[in-house]
């Protein structure tokens, strides 16, 4: 039986809010900070103090370059920033230091992996620079703007530098949109121009979804959702207006243009007031900086310079080294991993069953110690050295779960290890014995194996396993069994 | 102290001060006396003690800053540590900043002493100092006129000797019309040439700082030390030539082109013939005088006022109440809060622009005029690059008339506006422009501008110091001669 196939298409297109990694704000000489008291990193300049004036930092473009050519952007020989007017308490200014027409990057391709192996290709419309906004501070019992005893501004975050990614609507489903997302966030923190840390706000994710009839070439209205904050929440309340959007349609109603917020605790949509977002920026080019230029040179350099691809490397480790998709997710989790990882994988062993001794047992043993695998005494090459005790059958999966155990205690390296607390596997020469004691204690299920009664297999297995305290190679054991049922059919 | 002391021009207070002839001490007493008998309303704060403290320092030096102690007025528009700063306008009433404006911060460092702060049209809006949130300012060379604008105050403390020199900000004229009116020199350089932090931005693509002095040597002196990049200024240029203090006598070889369109309807026939009679001094200095037609220079009124409000708009936006200035405590709402302290906080003008500019920025406007006007703006641009292939520098009136009566135009915003009609295109050029007194009409002072190309800032001082000893104004008002002892 075959999915129902649905008649209507989602279209899902993205807007990106990335905090650029560095070490000043975007015009300003003030740290970047989370977490400091208020009101800690400030200056006149981010405070807009009467007569004060924006520079812009350096290292920002830098890294905004960074994106656009991992995003494969076209780099604008000339990029200039505009004003963006309106009052806020959380906008000293009342207006934005942003992008409008011209921004520092347009017109890129961002390839993102899906499980299934295929690669889907996200259009990037533009990504630009520009300021971040304060943070308020509702004081009182709901936490809201509405019903607050008092706001207050923190604006630490005030002028931080950040990127805005918009892509063209190709993803089709609320699925897509994670991956990609989760993707990017690989891509960018690889490259080291920022943490993309969701909780902390370092990446904040819009979307926009319409609906439309399956084959269909118009986009249908869109709605636009706000700020969720996990890659989690994005999936849910993509998928949730998907469905809401389908529902209105299929009731012969229409989907409204209006920004909704997505409440990830009811799973709810709420409608921000219209009048919120009735805004006439007033964009006009920011008469206090200059353009910025970057030179031909400086941009080759960099781009020489750029490091493999998050793409790339998921690519090669698939395909050079047959991990799976997932594989790939967990192992670029963070780059010191993936970097833990290579050098692993660069001991001679087997990439795949590094991978996986990373996956199935290095991470919880690191997480069980607090730390994390990249700091452990495990070092990389110990660990190849396990996979390498592994391959020649010295010891097995258990055994090589205890030996990690004890390296990261220790740090002695793996095969000193087994000598030492004689964690070597039970040679065949072992096994027969043992094997022959538990027919001979279990001669009833002997008879029915030999019968025919194939789930028995396991249980001697088992059994032989339990006898010799972990450390006879199940594998072994199976073939053994096989040939004295092969010697004796019973 | 006598009057004779106030009337020293700034080099020769210098010079006095290094020789040993004069105390810091002594000067600044002197000036801070006159300036609080400021009959003409030029000052809102008085720097008094810390320019005395200042002063007494100095004087303990073995070795003496460049400008030895001299004090120097600014205008409110310049941001100066601990010094109430309020741009003329009540919603900054009593702001003082916690950094000082880089201007100001290098004549403080070459030992000039901040005297005061001087009135001004509210944050640099009109051309008559009038639109003071605080106080009138009146012309020393008569009472009952004003003094010109923006920086009128600046111009007046000069004027009346209750300062060596100061400092004022020009966006459309705001330091050459007042300079004219109040018969002292004053100067806009290029664009760039000081750094534009700490001046409260009105406008800015257009506000440059510059120097109301007595003599064109001293406003060259006064700008040499305030010339040059600046970080905290991305529009700032690195200033390759130093601004060279004017020896010039003759014009030898000077072409200096007169602009037809700012010779006819609308200058007053007494302004006109003092500048005809300069252009002349001209010629008999060796130079040459040609016309260049400036056929953009009919829409540069309007282009300025729709770019100059179109940029307050949005300068002006940060005065909300929430982080300094005047608050309004009574509003019930977030929307409130703005409207009432920004409502209570400007005066009319300051409102009337921001409205003009939010209009001309508005999504369906904005191609309409704030577009078109960056369009006539290159067209500006390119009928000065054109004239200054011609000629070296251009030559007109000033301000078409001489300093007008209180309150004469106070109700007609447009008459007010035509005061700044020769200065602007310059404004919008970015170029250099100086502002040197050229005679008199009905007993009132009348002001020869010259313009150039950027960066001739040197070629300037040398032209105006040259037509300057020609002409032989005396630059103090003939009421006050020997009133002040």
């Amino acid at each position: 039986l075959s999915a129902a196939v649905s008649p209507w298409e989602p279209v899902i297109g993205l807007e990106i809010h990335v905090q650029l990694g560095t070490r000043t704000k975007m015009f300003c000489g003030c740290e970047l900070s989370f977490g400091d008291p208020p009101n800690t990193h400030t200056c006149p300049v981010c405070l807009a103090h009467p007569g004060v004036l924006p520079v812009t930092n350096a290292e920002a473009v830098r890294l905004g370059v960074l994106v656009g050519l991992a995003l494969g952007c076209e780099i604008a020989p000339r990029a200039i920033f505009h004003r963006k007017n309106y009052f806020y308490p959380d906008l000293p200014k009342a207006y934005q230091i942003s992008q409008y027409d011209e921004p520092l990057c347009h017109d890129g391709r961002f390839t993102v992996l899906e499980e299934d192996g295929t690669e889907r290709v996200v259009r990037i419309t533009r990504a630009h620079l520009e300021e971040d906004a304060a943070k308020l501070l509702h004081l009182g019992d709901s936490g809201r703007r509405a019903g607050a005893e008092s706001s207050v501004v923190d604006f630490n975050r005030g002028g931080t530098p950040l990127v805005e990614i918009v892509t063209e609507p190709d993803l089709r489903s609320a699925v897509e949109a994670e991956v990609f997302l989760r993707q990017l966030r690989q891509t960018f923190v690889h490259l080291g121009v920022s943490d993309c840390n969701m909780e902390e706000g370092s990446l904040r994710v819009d979307a926009n979804v319409s609906v439309r009839p399956a084959g269909s070439e118009e986009l249908g209205t869109k709605t636009e959702l706000k700020n969720m904050n996990s890659f989690r929440f994005l999936r849910l309340g993509v998928e949730a207006e998907i469905a809401r959007q389908i529902a209105l349609l299929g009731a012969g109603e229409r989907v409204v243009q209006e920004t909704l917020h997505y409440d990830p605790a009811s799973g709810a949509l709420h409608a921000l007031r219209s009048k919120e977002e009735a805004h006439d920026y007033r964009y006009f080019p920011e008469p206090d900086l200059v353009p910025i230029a970057p030179p031909p040179q400086w941009l080759d350099d960099i781009r020489s310079a750029l490091p493999e691809l998050a793409i790339d490397r998921r690519r090669r480790w698939s395909r050079a080294w047959g991990l799976t998709w997932e594989d790939a997710n967990v192992l670029s989790e963070t780059p010191e991993l993936a970097a833990y990882f290579e050098l692993a994988a660069d001991q001679g062993e087997d990439p795949k069953a590094v991978a996986n001794l990373i996956r199935n047992d290095l991470v919880k043993i690191a997480r069980d110690r607090g730390e994390e695998v990249w700091q452990s005494r495990v070092t990389p090459r110990h660990l190849a050295g396990v996979v390498a005790l592994l391959r020649k059958r010295t010891i097995s999966t258990s055994g090589a779960k205890e030996v990690l155990a004890h390296v990261a205690e220790s740090g002695a390296d793996p095969a000193a290890v087994v000598a030492e607390r004689g964690l070597a596997q039970v040679g065949a020469d072992e096994v027969r014995p043992l094997l022959e004691a538990v027919i001979a204690a279990n001669e009833g299920q002997w008879k029915e194996l030999q019968g025919g009664k194939d789930k028995l297999r396991g249980f001697f297995v088992g059994q032989v396993m339990k006898a010799s305290q972990g450390r006879a190679d199940p594998g072994a054991v199976g073939e053994l069994i096989e040939a004295f049922l092969r010697a004796d059919p019973g | 102290v006598s009057i004779d002391v106030l009337r020293l021009t700034a080099e020769e207070a210098v010079r006095a001060l290094r020789a040993g002839e004069l105390s810091a001490t002594d000067l600044v007493e002197a000036y801070l006396e006159r300036a609080t008998a400021d009959r003409w309303g030029s000052f809102l704060a008085l720097n008094a003690e810390k320019a005395r403290a200042r002063a007494r320092e100095i004087d303990a030096m073995g070795h003496k800053p460049p400008l030895a102690g001299i004090p120097v007025a600014i205008k409110d528009a310049l941001s100066t540590r601990d010094l109430t700063t309020t741009c003329g306008s009540r919603i900054l009433e009593g702001f003082r900043p916690v950094y000082t404006a880089t201007c100001v911060a290098r004549l403080e460092e070459a030992g000039a002493i901040v005297l005061g702060k001087t009135n001004m049209d509210e944050f640099a809006m009109g051309s008559s100092t009038e639109n003071s949130g605080y106080q009138v300012t009146r012309n020393p060379w008569d009472e009952e006129r004003v003094p010109g604008g923006s920086s009128g105050g600046s111009a007046t403390s000069v004027a009346a000797c209750q300062a060596p020199w100061s400092l004022g900000s020009d966006t459309g004229g705001s330091i050459r019309q007042p300079a004219a009116l109040c018969g002292i020199v004053g100067m806009k350089p290029t664009y760039g040439a000081i750094s534009r932090y700490g001046l409260v931005a009105f406008a800015s693509s257009l506000d440059q700082v510059g120097p109301f002095a007595r003599t064109v040597r001293d406003a060259a002196l006064l700008l040499s030390y305030m010339v040059g990049r600046d970080p905290m200024d991305a529009t700032s240029l690195e200033w390759a030539q130093p601004i060279a203090l004017p020896e010039a006598e003759r014009l030898d070889g000077l072409r200096v082109g007169v602009v037809p369109e700012l010779m006819g309807e609308g200058i007053e026939a007494g302004v006109r013939s003092a500048v005809e009679a300069s252009l002349a001094e001209v010629e008999r200095l060796g130079g040459s005088v040609v016309e260049v037609s400036m056929p953009s220079f009919e829409h540069g009124l309007a282009c300025y006022y729709l770019i100059a409000p179109a940029e307050c708009s949005a300068n002006l936006a940060r005065f909300d109440g929430i982080r300094y200035g005047m608050r309004a405590d009574d509003a019930e709402t977030l929307l409130d809060h703005y409207e009432v302290t920004r409502g209570r906080g400007f005066g009319p003008e300051v409102k009337r622009r921001i409205m003009l500019g939010t209009f001309a920025l508005a999504s369906g406007y904005y191609d309409a005029y704030y577009v078109r006007a960056q369009k006539v703006r290159t067209l500006i641009v390119r009928d000065f690059e054109r004239a200054f292939g011609e000629v070296d520098l251009l030559a007109s009136p000033t301000s078409p008339t001489v300093a007008f009566r209180l309150g004469e135009r106070t109700a007609d915003p447009i008459s007010m506006y035509l005061a700044d009609v020769c200065t602007i295109p310059v404004s919008l050029a970015g170029l250099p422009a100086i502002s040197i007194p050229c005679g008199l009409s009905g007993g009132l002072p009348v002001g020869l501008q010259l313009a150039g190309p950027a960066f001739s800032e040197n070629r300037l001082l040398d032209a105006a110091h040259a037509l300057e000893q020609a002409i032989g104004f005396d630059a103090v008002p003939p009421a006050l001669a020997g009133t002040a002892g």
